[in-house]
């Protein structure tokens, strides 16, 4: 599947989802300043980490396929898989993630904010992506070995009554 | 009090905007990336280097190494009992938020031991 931008997916959302994430988010945020206030910023750091948004994200992703099964009696429940989904994508991203710190932790006492966080999250975003695509390509070699398995051609050709082209 | 208010406002538009970038994106697995953005960081640093200095934001940075892999782990362990044993979303990512802080803060002890 291709990657592709829906903006009528915004509608989707109700106001209230947009206020749970706003507070979750916020609220995570303050937290993880008020730790690293209180017992250093070597453990306030692995706070910045933190799945902030994951758990709402997550539910909400269930719930609009819930909704959806739900309007299309023939739809096939599949929330909790897509949510899983969700969660793989997030792994994938986490090592981005690990990439935006590292950046950070290197450039931050030689160069200005501004451009240590530009440079991170491009950091962050290209690990991610790049994550996701070599996830994809290794997940169609593994399917594509599974299916050569599976379709043999000379089992295939012995069942079918074709005759075969190898002794 | 002031900087905890301003923390959740920056930390709330961050978080937003980025799951509302999520929400448009497909197919899900691709979405799910944006779930791992680094918003709380971002909303973070810039207040942290003006109120402690720039080297105390950088060591904040190097902790949140171990939480990235801790959230590598957590987001394994729950995309895995979502699609393997089909659990709902909302108690398997709550639940799991303790698996992310022990495997943070254990492999935070780990790491300082192994330095010492």
């Amino acid at each position: 599947m291709k990657v592709a931008i829906n903006l009528a997916a915004l509608k989707r959302s109700k106001w209230q989802e947009y206020f749970v994430r706003f507070i979750f988010g916020g609220a995570v945020t303050a937290v993880a300043g008020i730790i690293a206030k209180h017992y250093g910023p070597e453990i306030g750091g692995l706070f910045l980490a933190t799945p902030a948004i994951f758990p709402a994200a997550a539910t909400l992703v269930e719930k609009h396929e819930e909704k959806k099964a739900r309007a299309d009696s023939g739809r096939e429940l599949r929330a909790h898989e897509l949510a899983g989904v969700d969660a793989a994508g997030a792994a994938m991203g986490s090592v981005g993630l690990a990439a935006f710190a590292v950046v950070v932790w290197q450039l931050l006492p030689r160069c200005p904010v501004a451009s240590v966080l530009g440079a991170a999250t491009l950091g962050w975003f290209t690990v991610a992506v790049a994550m996701w695509l070599a996830r994809k390509i290794v997940w169609r070699g593994v399917r594509a070995k599974i299916r050569r398995r599976w379709h043999h051609p000379r089992i295939t050709s012995e069942f079918s009554g074709r005759k075969q082209s190898h002794p | 009090m002031t900087e905890i208010l301003l923390r959740v406002i920056i930390g709330g538009i961050v978080v937003s905007a980025f799951a509302a970038i999520g929400d448009t994106l497909k197919p899900k697995s691709f979405a799910g990336l944006l779930g791992a953005a680094p918003s709380v960081a971002l909303a973070t640093v810039v207040l942290t280097v003006k109120e402690h200095g720039a080297m105390y934001a950088s060591i904040e940075a190097r902790s949140m190494i171990l939480g990235a892999v801790a959230f590598f782990i957590y987001a394994s362990v729950a995309s895995r009992l979502m699609i393997r044993k089909k659990w709902a979303a909302l108690p398997v990512s709550s639940l799991a938020l303790l698996l992310w802080l022990g495997a943070a803060v254990g492999l935070w002890f780990g790491f300082h031991r192994l330095m010492s």
